[in-house]
């Protein structure tokens, strides 16, 4: 039997308020309200409850639990993902994977769980100052968040669409390695994406929030942070609106939420986003600038067996082979991962229509997919995107597909079609609208190598938004100190993805749970005067 | 790369995309809004033209001589609609006037280069129009492309009926309680 614990929790008096249902405006307090409840509002509220302190999260997406985890696409993309899953940059060239939905990314993302990595952090020490951002300073922080969120290396057997990636790169002297997963007696359904429906993923949906609120922290949901009330140097409140019970529209009734403090949790677009609308204080003009993707390009090969993509755990192999023989701030190197395949996900990302298109649909089961995530950030001619507002004050992510993106992105198809035709792919298909497939590596590599480089030719996708809080140790610099706290506002701290001054170059829930614990356990000492409790 | 031709003929086909834009805009904002009004649920316009690019779109995997084609296209201009309802306000927005400009006569000449109305227009005219907009060196056409590619596989795999034909069983069944 499969427990809910939302259903038990809320059965035991957790305190959840669905905002679309409130009766009339609300004003709420609390020693710290934080917005977001994803890999970095989930660390941060279980942190300051254990420490004491009195939580609000505001969430603007739904509570959806296990019982409601059907392992459906058509279901958990409008109810768990921003804009359904097709939030896209500006120019419609990427589109983004970004949970919405309390837990955040953390309820849909494919459990893969890395230690920032050594060359990022050292990037970090030489280039932005960030001089205690270092293995050993931040290993305890890792090795707590592996124990609370159970993050260990996976040695399950993985499915074959990734034992292809291992096949196919051994063959050319290429190493790939085991993926470390955020799970806990995993079932190897393969359907992470949807919503674990066996409450085995260790998100923050069946983690640190329901920690904090059996301590007596809110959740409120459907509620839409709209901005913060700015006194001096100080924010004194934040201002809410209630979403309609869809989550597209806000409505009428608004809750107002003050506290001592503010944690911004809101992801990488969302953080940013909420200081632009409040008008913050932005002397450095980094506010929303440098936003990192990861961009991701993608190649499809036809297996003569069946490969069965749907099924077993996602992303359990990966190799650095690319990253770490290229100079990290040099041309962009990529990290390959094999993605779980489910039919929308697969039939949308796929290029063409008609018969061809069909064709390949009719091979689902024997379709084997490579991803590569390019590292930017570190090239100085790799500067991110920029997150903008609407008229109607949502955010935009204005990120340029340019050159030194190309570059990669093609280096990065050769890579994985011949990791693919050494796997012993019988074609291969560069996620490309001018691609129609090869039947060899030598005809994709002259295929690959003629592909035009244009935005929304090139299909690129995103599942990592990170940057646009920069931080670093001086203000003309950056957004906020090296904790998190922003530069000007003394009573606010930003502690997402946001804070990162460039990509991570791995997947980064975990550099998120492990350097939020950091910054959080020091927050919770200023305010509560006591050491921190620590997670595990 | 670039020929001169096909820079005279971008030329002319972004000029005339504007041209269109700002002629039309009235009328085009007219049905963009009327589809967005609550209570709506199927926009005409969005009916109109998914019932005559899905059998295209979906070649190969729509019942071609199916006599429930009609109902098959109905529930996919649906799944189409629900998709869209399920965006971010600023995208429905978006592909309300994409839809609002296929759908309108003038607009759907001049910019899709589709002369017959959509209820006329043979497969082969409407898989033109959708290549052109696919290959096309102006980045809003190939969006809109993109939109209406997602829009259309996205219902269709969505539902579990087209499964059978990609031999996906579908997720596993869990016994909860």
């Amino acid at each position: 039997m499969i427990k809910d614990p939302y259903q038990e929790g809320i059965a035991r008096g957790w305190k959840i308020v669905d905002a679309a249902r409130l009766a009339g405006d609300r004003e709420d307090q609390a020693d710290v309200v934080i917005v977001g409840s994803g890999a970095g509002g989930g660390i941060a509220a279980e942190i300051l409850a254990k420490s004491g302190l009195s939580v609000i999260v505001v969430e603007e997406g739904p509570l959806r639990s296990t019982a409601d985890f059907h392992m459906r696409e058509a279901e958990a993309y409008p109810a768990l993902y921003q804009e359904s899953a097709a939030r896209k940059t500006a120019d419609k060239g990427i589109n983004i994977l970004q949970g919405r939905c309390v837990g955040g990314s953390t309820t849909v993302n494919w459990t893969s769980s890395f230690r920032t990595p050594p060359a990022t952090l050292e990037f970090w020490q030489s280039q932005f100052g960030l001089a205690d951002y270092t293995q050993e300073a931040l290993l305890p922080w890792f090795e707590m968040v592996e124990r609370r969120l159970s993050i260990s290396a996976w040695y399950v057997p993985p499915n074959a669409n990734n034992e292809l990636l291992r096949t196919g790169a051994s063959k050319l002297g290429i190493e790939a390695q085991v993926i470390r997963r955020n799970v806990n007696g995993c079932w190897n359904l393969g359907y992470c994406g949807t919503g674990c429906p066996t409450n085995a993923k260790q998100s923050m949906l069946v983690t640190t929030l329901p920690a904090a609120l059996e301590l007596g922290a809110t959740i409120y949901y459907g509620l839409r942070a709209e901005r913060l009330t700015l006194a001096g140097d100080k924010v004194s409140a934040l201002e809410c609106v209630a979403m309609d019970a869809a989550g597209i529209h806000p409505q009428a009734r608004r809750v107002l939420l003050r506290a001592k403090h503010f944690v911004l949790a809101g992801g990488a677009i969302g953080s940013p986003a909420l200081l632009l609308r409040s008008g913050a204080p932005d002397p450095a003009r980094q506010l929303g600038q440098r936003t990192f993707l990861h961009p991701t390009v993608v190649s499809s090969a036809l297996m003569d067996a069946p490969v069965n993509g749907h099924s077993g755990a996602p992303q359990s192999l990966y190799s650095d082979h690319f990253l770490d023989n290229l100079p990290i701030a040099g041309p962009l190197g990529y990290k390959l991962e094999a993605p779980p395949l489910h039919p929308v996900l697969f039939a949308t990302t796929l290029q063409g229509f008609g018969a061809g298109h069909a064709a390949l649909m009719q091979q689902f089961d024997n379709a084997h997919v490579l991803l590569a995530l390019l590292r930017d950030g570190f090239n100085p001619a790799s500067r991110g995107g920029q997150v903008r507002l609407r008229d109607d004050g949502t955010p935009l992510l204005d990120y340029p597909l340019d050159d030194v993106i190309w570059d990669g992105a093609r280096r990065a198809l050769l890579s994985m079609a011949e990791i693919q035709f050494a796997a012993g792919a019988k074609k291969v298909y560069a996620v490309h609208e001018e691609c129609s497939g090869w039947d060899s590596w030598a005809a994709a590599k002259q295929g690959i190598a003629q592909l035009p480089m244009q935005p929304l030719s090139m299909r690129v996708v995103s599942a990592h938004v990170m940057g646009g809080c920069a931080m670093g140790t001086e203000a003309g610099r950056s957004v906020v100190d090296p904790r998190g706290r922003h530069h000007q506002l003394g009573n606010l701290t930003v502690a997402d993805g946001s804070l990162f001054p460039t990509s991570i170059g791995a997947n980064p829930q975990q550099s998120v749970y492990g350097i939020v614990a950091r910054n959080i356990s020091t927050l919770a000492e200023s305010l509560s005067g006591k050491p921190a409790a620590a997670l595990a | 790369m670039f020929s001169r031709r096909q820079f005279i003929k971008t030329g002319i086909a972004g000029g005339l995309l504007l041209a269109a834009a700002a002629l039309f805009q009235k009328p085009l904002d007219r049905a963009g809004k009327q589809a967005l009004v609550a209570g709506n649920p199927l926009d005409p316009s969005l009916r109109t033209v998914v019932r005559a690019i899905a059998p295209v779109i979906l070649q190969g995997a729509f019942p071609a001589a199916d006599p429930e084609r009609a109902a098959v296209l109905e529930r996919i201009a649906k799944g189409v609609a629900l998709a869209v309802g399920a965006l971010s306000a600023a995208s429905q927005k978006e592909v309300a006037e994409l839809f609002a400009l296929l759908a309108f006569a003038p607009t759907r000449i001049a910019v899709a280069g589709l002369t017959p109305a959509w209820e006329q227009a043979s497969a082969v005219e409407i898989e033109a129009f959708l290549k052109r907009w696919q290959h096309s060196r102006i980045d809003l056409l190939k969006s809109g492309y993109q939109a209406l590619h997602d829009l259309v596989l996205g219902a269709w795999y969505a539902d579990p009926q087209s499964w059978t034909a990609i031999g996906y069983a579908g997720p596993p069944t869990l016994v909860k309680s």
